[in-house]
């Protein structure tokens, strides 16, 4: 059983930060890598990337926004409660390098995942201007956390409450037309934003990472359920992955295989909202 | 042969058919789909076994059962005896007396099998199994002392269960590494309710809980730790990690929503419990119209499977034809008594979706028998131009398994064939690497249950000479 010792509610409740009691995990995680967690016997396995580690006191942080079912299953659990089966780390670490100036992007959770190769590339002695934005104000996460590991910060919302108003796109264009020098691109949120992000830099002929999120069962490549075409290979995300090259990823691709279970999805989160109904914040 | 003239005359008894579930009833739930023998039966079927001094069918069981044996006690009555004995070659009786394919193995060489149909020793092995696991005492076999050695196996399927098991009772310290968050290995994730119940797996795993061996879940070797740290702790290691990489066909519009591995729909329906699904959280598509490429065992879980989850049609598509259907007969026979329809000699081409996604049908071509090719059966070649549209929103791939690299390459000094399988001696299933041994489906690719304990019981007790005497 793998005990959450800490739990913050952010972005108004629609995204969840834990810190798990999971020591082995703890001590071999890189950034980039994920676990896959299971909350109880019915449970379906879900990929959340590790946001940070303390490999002293044996934690892992995760921090997922609630989408569904088995998100709002996560958010119930209190300190103190378990999750059942917390497996890894998963995945290909990042490809940590000193390349001199990098920009990192992030979008809504996608920022969880970025913080910690951001934070990574920085301690690699490389120059690290970052582009971090959500919807409005109140969404955006891991502000502080974010500036303490760039060099410099920009911050979007789409709304205008808060920094510049309008997508990250518009900023990281700003960013590669100012510094021409940068050598490389991580760019990690909702897949239109990785989309456009890598469209934008393939135009400035910066290498581009994305972290790619497909749907997936085992995580071990055993099932190929997380397959992604990348420069016209398939390939497994929870084994070649999570991070392809934007400029070679099929957008549209995993768009569409993302959808596969909509009416399933929301049958059983309709369900889990109607048997918690009361007293429950998570309600869209 | 002797035998043939020592079968005495006397009134012929049939082969004992093993009570069923009705095809159109069974075709809709996941519970077993044959009752089992009564003791009744059971006796009765032990009793056409002629008891042969050299017995033909034991050659033709991998693990070497003594057959005529265990019948024999079946038909004394002495149930107890009887999985006693099959244990000491088998530690999976249960299992295998349901899914061996008994028609190419013991069965296959049954001298009765000449003239009649042989005897039923898949389903007495399962009878003796099941008798002992709801009806007869706990007995734990005696253990010999601990010798202070600690082994690891990674993976817990059959044979990796099997070396677990043989060298507990030797007195060394296992623990098991398995990557699921069940034990069992395909048993657990491929092999579906309805043949194989995972309550069977499940207290076989129990059974070796109870003799000592730790199971630890969730562990994925290559991340988690690697064979190289487990060294550090452990005096030797078993690689039973089995062929889990799924093939595909690489035809266009694989991509489609409904698409799946047999690996991915096998594990959605049976570790996941997508059939049972809002109460459990995994869903799988449930398609009307639904195609399995293939035509092995895996193929006819597959489309029996499609079938429970409410498939209106459940298609085969089979490069070749009836004849050479590489699955077990009973799953062929089941498969169709159930009302899978089979689309022998064709091929896919390519798959159709729509705007969305989702896949709406295959485009297949016909094919003919040809020469003979090197595997000595028929080559299928296309019939130019016969190319024709099945509507379908689900397709489910069956066309073999292949290594899966996570493991082996984390783990250097592992040598590996040209396919990625680890290469280890057939003796002893040493491998290239010191203290680290392997087998199963890893080392000879996709194969049978019997055949990766078969390699089981060899590395244990090559692994057991090594910690006792150093080779
Ligand atoms: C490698 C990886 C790392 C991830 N890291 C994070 C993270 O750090 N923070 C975070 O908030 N989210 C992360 N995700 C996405 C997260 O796994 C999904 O949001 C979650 O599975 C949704 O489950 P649900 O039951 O709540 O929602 P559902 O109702 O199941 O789904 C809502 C939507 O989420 C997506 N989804 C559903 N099931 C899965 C699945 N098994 N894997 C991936 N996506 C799925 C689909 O697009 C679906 O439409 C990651 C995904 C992957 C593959
Ligand atoms: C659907 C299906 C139906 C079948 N039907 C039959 C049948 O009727 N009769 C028959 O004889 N055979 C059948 N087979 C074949 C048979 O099941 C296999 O040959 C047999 O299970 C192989 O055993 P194994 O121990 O080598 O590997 P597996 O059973 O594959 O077990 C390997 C285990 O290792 C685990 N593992 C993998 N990588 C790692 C890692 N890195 N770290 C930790 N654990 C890991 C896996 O999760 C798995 O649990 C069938 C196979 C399938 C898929
Ligand atoms: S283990 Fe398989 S091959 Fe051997 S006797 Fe039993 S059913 Fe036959
Ligand atoms: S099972 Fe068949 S071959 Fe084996 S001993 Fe009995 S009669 Fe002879
Ligand atoms: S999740 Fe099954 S292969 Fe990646």
């Amino acid at each position: 059983m793998f005990e959450i010792v800490a739990r913050q509610e952010m972005a108004q409740g629609t995204i969840i930060s834990n810190w798990v009691k999971a020591p082995k995990i703890a001590k071999k995680a890189k950034p980039g890598q994920f676990v896959i967690l299971r909350a109880n016997e019915k449970g379906e396995r879900i990929p959340l990337t590790m946001a940070d580690t303390d490999p002293e006191k044996g934690l892992i942080n995760i921090i997922y926004m609630v989408v569904g079912k088995s998100t709002a299953l996560f958010k119930t659990l209190k300190v103190g409660d378990s999750y059942l089966d917390v497996i890894g780390p998963l995945g290909q670490p990042t490809h940590l390098e000193k390349v001199g100036k990098v920009v990192c992007v992030g979008g809504g959770t996608g920022i969880a995942v970025l913080y910690p190769i951001t934070r990574g590339l920085k301690q690699m002695g490389n120059y690290v201007y970052s582009v971090i934005g959500a919807r409005s104000k109140d969404l955006l996460i891991l502000e502080d956390e974010m500036k303490a590991a760039s060099d410099e910060l920009f911050i979007c919302t789409d709304d205008g409450t808060y920094g510049h108003k309008g997508f990250v796109t518009d900023v990281l264009k700003k960013v590669l037309t100012e510094h021409q020098d940068i050598g490389l691109a991580v760019c990690i949120g909702p897949v239109p934003m990785m989309k456009f992000c890598s469209l934008m830099t393939k135009e400035f002929g910066v290498k581009t990472l994305v972290s790619l999120n497909p749907i997936m069962v085992d995580g071990t490549g055993m099932c190929g359920c997380c397959r992604v075409q990348v420069g016209g290979k398939m390939q497994f995300a929870c084994v070649d992955g999570p991070e392809f090259d934007g400029h070679e990823t099929d957008f549209e691709e995993l768009t569409l295989r993302l959808r596969s279970y909509l009416p399933e999805e929301k049958a059983s989160y309709d369900l889990f909202q109607k048997e918690h109904a009361p007293g429950c914040s998570c309600q869209k | 042969m002797t035998e043939e003239k020592a079968a005495p005359k006397k009134e012929k008894i049939p082969r004992q058919k093993m009570p069923e579930q009705l095809p159109e009833v069974r075709r809709k739930n996941f519970e077993e789909v044959p009752f089992g023998y009564t003791p009744e039966l059971a006796q009765k079927e032990a009793e056409r076994c002629i008891q042969c001094k050299d017995p033909r069918c034991v050659p033709g069981c991998p693990v070497e059962i003594d057959i005529p044996g265990f019948i024999r006690l079946i038909k004394e009555g002495d149930f107890e005896g009887s999985i006693r004995l099959l244990w000491e070659k088998n530690a999976l009786p249960a299992v295998c007396g349901r899914v061996c394919p008994q028609e190419v193995q013991c069965e296959g060489l049954c001298i009765i099998g000449k003239k009649d149909e042989p005897v039923a020793i898949g389903n007495l092995e399962r009878f003796a199994a099941d008798h002992q696991r709801l009806h007869g005492r706990d007995i734990l076999p005696p253990k010999a002392d601990p010798t202070g050695k600690k082994v690891a196996v990674v993976g817990s399927g059959p044979s990796g269960l099997t070396v677990a098991g043989d060298l507990i009772l030797k007195g060394h310290d296992v623990t098991i590494f398995e990557a699921l968050h069940a034990p069992g290995g395909v048993l657990v994730y491929g092999i579906p309710e309805f043949r194989l119940p995972k309550e069977i797996v499940f207290s076989e795993c129990n059974y070796l809980e109870k003799l000592g061996v730790k199971i630890e879940c969730s562990q994925v070797i290559g991340r988690s730790d690697t064979v190289d740290e487990l060294l550090e702790h452990f005096d030797a290691v078993y690689l039973g990690v089995g062929a889990g990489l799924p093939v595909f066909l690489k035809v266009p519009g694989e991509h489609y929503i409904g698409v799946y591995s047999a690996n991915e729909y096998l594990t959605r329906s049976n570790l996941m419990k997508a059939y049972d699904f809002p109460n459990y959280d995994t869903p799988l598509v449930r398609g009307k119209n639904v195609a399995t490429f293939g035509g092995g065992n895996v193929a006819m879980d597959s489309a029996r499977t499609a079938l429970r989850m409410g498939a209106d049609h459940s298609y085969i598509i089979y490069r070749r034809s009836h004849a050479e259907l590489p699955a077990r007969t009973a799953e062929i026979h089941h498969a169709e008594e159930e009302g899978v329809e089979f689309l022998f000699l064709t091929n896919p081409l390519r798959f159709l979706g729509n705007d969305d996604g989702f896949l709406t049908g295959v485009e297949c071509l016909r094919m003919e028998l040809g020469e003979p090719d090197s595997s000595g059966r028929r080559r299928p070649v296309p019939v130019p131009g016969s190319e024709f549209v099945v509507d379908i929103d689900t397709a489910i791939i069956s066309i073999g398994s292949g290594a899966n690299p996570l493991l082996t390459q984390s783990t250097p000094g592992l040598a590996l064939n040209k396919w990625g399988y680890i290469v280890a001696d057939p003796k002893t299933g040493k491998t290239m690497k010191p203290r680290v041994w392997a087998g199963g489906d890893i080392v000879t690719g996709a194969a049978t249950v019997i055949l990766a304990m078969g390699a089981g019981r060899l590395a244990s007790n090559s692994i057991h000479d090594f910690l006792t005497y150093g080779w």
